[in-house]
């Protein structure tokens, strides 16, 4: 796969002038949000101040990352129906968030997961484990992005040497660091949003593009995806899944992680305290689920439409990942390539800078303000100024890192990302929020063996070891045949929570009875900050 | 309390009872209504998306069998769950803001009235 080959018939230049020309106007965001950006409220929540309809285009934003618009449209382009199978997981999933999730977590928490958690628990112990099962999910969801960004960003650009790949992931993490410094959550949250606009009105108009060729008849786009693609049963499933029984049982897992991981995942819970209310955390969840919903339809089209307009061998020579790109020069030439580059690339730039922002509260408001200093900082401040270190720590780490695994598979990282989100996080929250008698020891099984059994498995797992397509190719150690955990995480997470409840005597109905009529009322939850 | 976590309300002198609000009336009707819509849409949701995962999965044959021209059982199934998630989505924002936002808002004017 020659990644730095470059789009043939693309131009450099034109698509550096129109990924210049979104950094400034972000900046310009950015600086104008930084104005009323004060107290730690309005860095980790933007002072609870968006509405749900702005909120639910940011969660857009946040949740379609690079993964979801090239790579969904890629794999739909080459491998057709097994593609459009990730879309429908990525989107069911929001329905838990909606129905068990968002407004109860709105209602009793302020800015990250341990507050939600540590209503009822002990705080220092669980706080420390919500950090941690945070930081772990977004460095590799980070991880994931930055390395993507490289790929990506030099096959529009042409650039092919590793010095120049490794200078693009850099640039695009110091863009980065300067939207969550300068911007906090109110100036992540807007660009977040002019994101989602772009992205969404640059797949409206290609798909409409793609509909007009075959006269708005899907049947034909189906038939002439077939004929030019070379693979008859594009249509259908099985071209990726499905050839063995393990691959079978896999795409069982992959799916079980991706619709229960969503509701899991720190930077998309984050966003559900942006907004005043619980009612306006529903409100966001509905646009969510709508813009979202109607991005994949779009995807679908664009998927199938590369398939049948983009000539097989450019698409082989691109990657996966090339093949939204493809169709946007076969449709509309170096201009539309250009734009729909630039939008790729502000795609890359919004999901890190949320999840960037995500890392830095789990880190100075848990960790730092209530584990190292026990919840005695007066100054909030201080606690602000921790947050803006880390930042530009964890950007830090993420460019090196990025550089590091730009070579690497990345699919895999994000399906780690999801394994973890349902295995650890997801288990516990519900716990928390449904079931009376759990405590401090169960949420501290929950989160860290739910962990410790996704890593594990992880590692020994065909996507670390032992294949063509593992990490490590030359070396074989694994015995766990599913690349994808989460059948076993996911059971495990959850038996692990009730096992260390059971095991442990502590239970405060009290404070249960506290937590669950705040949760189904929000009484004397935060209120918006007034500016 | 003894952290910077310091609740609104929690911990005043005038603090309502809790457990007294748990046990009341209002707030037993407020949690049936939620959990008896919420538990049994999720576990349809579950069940209808795992089920098209499966055949998606081990039924291949049947998924690509041709309806209309190209169009076949698998896309049809993929774009009914777009359809079933943009209805539960309908569903349960129609049910929360008529069934459940009134009795929330009683209580809380309740509680927060009660606590001035």
């Amino acid at each position: 796969m020659n990644l730095a080959a470059g789009v043939e018939g693309g131009n450099p230049t034109l698509n550096i002038i129109i990924f210049a020309i979104f950094v400034l106007i972000t900046l310009v965001i950015v600086f104008r949000a930084s104005r009323s950006t004060k107290t730690a409220s309005d860095f980790y929540a933007a002072g609870h101040s968006f509405t749900g309809a702005q909120n639910g285009v940011a969660i857009s934003g946040d949740y379609l990352s690079a993964a979801s618009f090239l790579g969904i449209a890629g794999l739909i382009a080459t491998n057709g129906y097994d593609g459009f199978l990730y879309s429908i997981g990525f989107l069911v999933a929001w329905l838990v968030a909606l129905l068990l999730v968002a407004e109860l977590l709105r209602n009793t928490g302020r800015y990250t997961l341990g507050d939600v958690l540590t209503f009822r628990l002990q705080q220092r112990p669980v706080r420390a484990a919500a950090a941690v099962s945070a930081l772990v999910v977004s460095f590799f969801y980070l991880l994931a992005q930055m390395a993507g960004a490289g790929s990506l960003v030099s096959l529009l650009l042409g650039v092919s040497s590793d010095f120049g790949q490794g200078l693009v992931i850099a640039v695009v993490g110091v863009l980065m660091i300067t939207y969550v410094l300068v911007g906090g959550m109110r100036g992540t949250t807007w660009v977040q949003i002019v994101k989602a606009v772009l992205l969404l009105l640059g797949a409206l108009v290609m798909t409409l593009w793609v509909l007009g060729k075959v006269g708005f008849n899907l049947s034909e786009l189906l038939g002439n995806a077939a004929t030019n693609s070379g693979k008859p049963g594009i249509a259908g499933p099985g071209l990726q899944y499905g050839k063995t029984g393990t691959s079978q049982l896999d795409f069982v897992s992959l799916g079980l992680a991706l619709v229960l991981g969503t509701a899991g995942l720190p930077h998309v819970l984050m966003r559900f305290y942006t907004v005043p209310t619980a009612k306006e955390a529903r409100k966001s969840v509905t646009w969510a689920i709508v813009v979202i919903g109607v991005f994949y339809l779009f995807t679908l089209v664009l998927g199938f439409g590369a398939a049948a307009l983009v000539s097989p061998k450019a698409l082989e020579a691109g990657g996966t990942n090339s093949a939204a790109p493809l169709l946007a020069q076969a449709l509309g030439g170096p201009v539309l390539l250009g734009l729909i580059s630039a939008v790729a690339f502000a795609t890359i730039l919004a999901v890190v800078a949320g999840l960037t922002i995500t890392s830095s509260a789990a880190f100075s408001h848990d960790v730092y303000a209530n584990v190292i200093k026990k919840g005695t900082v007066d100054d909030k401040k201080q606690e602000v100024k921790v947050a803006r270190i880390t930042a530009c720590v964890i950007g830090v780490l993420a460019i090196a890192g990025g550089i590091v695994a730009k070579d690497q598979n990345i699919a895999f990282l994000v399906a780690l990302a999801f394994a973890i989100a349902a295995s650890a996080n997801l288990p516990t929250v519900l716990y928390s929020l449904f079931w009376k008698r759990f405590n401090t020891s169960g949420a501290l099984w929950s989160m860290y063996g739910g962990l410790f059994v996704t890593i594990v498995l992880i590692v020994f797992s065909p996507a670390v070891s032992g294949t063509a397509k593992s990490m490590f190719k030359t070396v074989d150690f694994h015995w766990f045949p599913l690349p994808n955990p989460g059948l076993v995480s996911i059971p495990a997470g959850f038996l692990l929570g009730w096992l260390g409840t059971m095991l442990s005597k502590e239970r405060n109905d009290e404070k249960y009875a506290e937590m669950e009529v705040r949760a189904l009322t929000g009484v004397g939850a935060e209120k918006a900050v007034v500016h | 309390m003894s952290t910077t976590e310091e609740q609104p309300t929690g911990g005043a002198p005038n603090a309502p009872d809790w457990q007294i609000v748990q046990a009341s009336d209002d707030f037993a009707q407020l949690r049936r209504r939620l959990r008896n819509f919420v538990f049994p849409m999720t576990a349809l949701f579950l069940v209808w998306y795992l089920l098209y995962v499966l055949l998606a999965d081990y039924a291949h044959g049947f998924m690509a069998t041709k309806l209309i021209g190209n169009f076949n059982v698998g896309l049809l199934l993929g774009l009914l769950q777009f359809v079933s998630t943009f209805l539960i989505t309908w569903l349960y924002v129609r049910y929360a803001n008529r069934r459940l936002d009134p009795i929330a808002d009683k209580i809380r004017d309740e509680l927060e009235g009660g606590a001035r």
